[in-house]
């Protein structure tokens, strides 16, 4: 195994481990706490496929933003804490939709990388690269997407704020 | 590639200092520190004053539209990264169509501002 093997590992067991205790966490600002490690080994999976511009998105955006999100919208909420509020009687189908995504998501990545297949030469994915792209192939896209925060922008406004008229 | 490896072994060179930082500190302090609870001393401090209630509130709801205000303009600035990798070979093209992502969001902003989200009353 090469260090990028071992490398890979170590990763994948921490961000296994921590996306189980995710969900078997009892108090759910811990559960958040946990999916922030899941997400900083899914960023250092990007960062060692070469994809540097796609790993430091995943920690800026999601460790850094989604994760602030999270916990105000549990500090919103009266959120009680425990085992007993926390469980709920749809285990069974939660069990059989994420055994299906497995098994669906299993046989797509054997079907499209197959184990006996070339190693193919890391790309290393640099700024530059994206911004190409993202800047003379795909502007209208890009543009949509200022498009896209506004309206998610405007529509929590609206819902958030208390109207003076009343 | 090696090149690419290397750099963050630096990185990784610098979290494990900086955990093992801690880890020291924290240990020196278990290990040194006198250990003599009282009940006074094992209250949540809050500036002084005698904790009131849990531990846990609920917050206003003004303070997720700042959080979500951070959110929209964090994702607008990780696309000035590879803006700015791109700028010099695009030219005014480049800069036009920043402006014009820039100026949407700003839109937003201004929305936020015109409905008194953003004042602190």
């Amino acid at each position: 195994m090469t260090a990028q093997e071992y490398a890979f590992a170590v990763i994948a067991a921490v961000g296994s481990i921590s996306a189980i205790a995710v969900v078997t966490a009892r108090n759910v600002v811990h559960a958040a706490l946990y999916l922030v490690v899941a997400l900083l080994s899914v960023g250092a999976t990007f960062l060692l496929l070469g994809a540097e511009f796609a790993g430091w998105v995943q920690i800026l955006i999601y460790v850094g933003a989604i994760v602030i999100l999270f916990l105000f919208g549990l500090m919103l909420t009266k959120a009680p804490i425990g085992r007993d509020t926390l469980d709920n009687t749809h285990r069974w189908v939660g069990l059989l939709v994420a055994a299906g995504v497995f098994a669906g998501l299993a046989f797509l990545i054997q079907d499209a990388f197959p184990l006996d297949a070339e190693p193919f030469e890391v790309f290393h994915g640099s700024t530059s690269v994206v911004g190409e792209s993202m800047f003379r192939d795909f502007v209208l896209p890009f543009e949509a997407i200022s498009f896209l925060l506004l309206a998610a922008l405007i529509g929590a406004i609206v819902l958030a704020r208390k109207d003076e008229g009343n | 590639m090696p090149d690419y490896y290397s750099s963050y072994g630096v990185v990784l060179a610098v979290v494990a200092a900086g955990a093992i930082l801690v880890a020291v500190a924290f240990t020196a302090a278990k290990l040194i520190a006198p250990h003599r609870p009282l009940p006074a001393k094992l209250t949540t401090y809050e500036c002084g004053i005698d904790p009131v209630g849990e531990g846990w509130s609920q917050s206003q709801i003004r303070y997720y539209v700042f959080g979500f205000l951070f959110v929209i303009f964090d994702v607008e600035a990780v696309f000035l990264f590879p803006w700015a990798r791109v700028f010099e070979s695009l030219g005014w093209a480049a800069v036009v169509e920043m402006g014009i992502f820039i100026a949407i969001l700003a839109t937003g902003l201004l929305y936020a501002w015109r409905k008194g989200v953003v004042r602190w009353a």
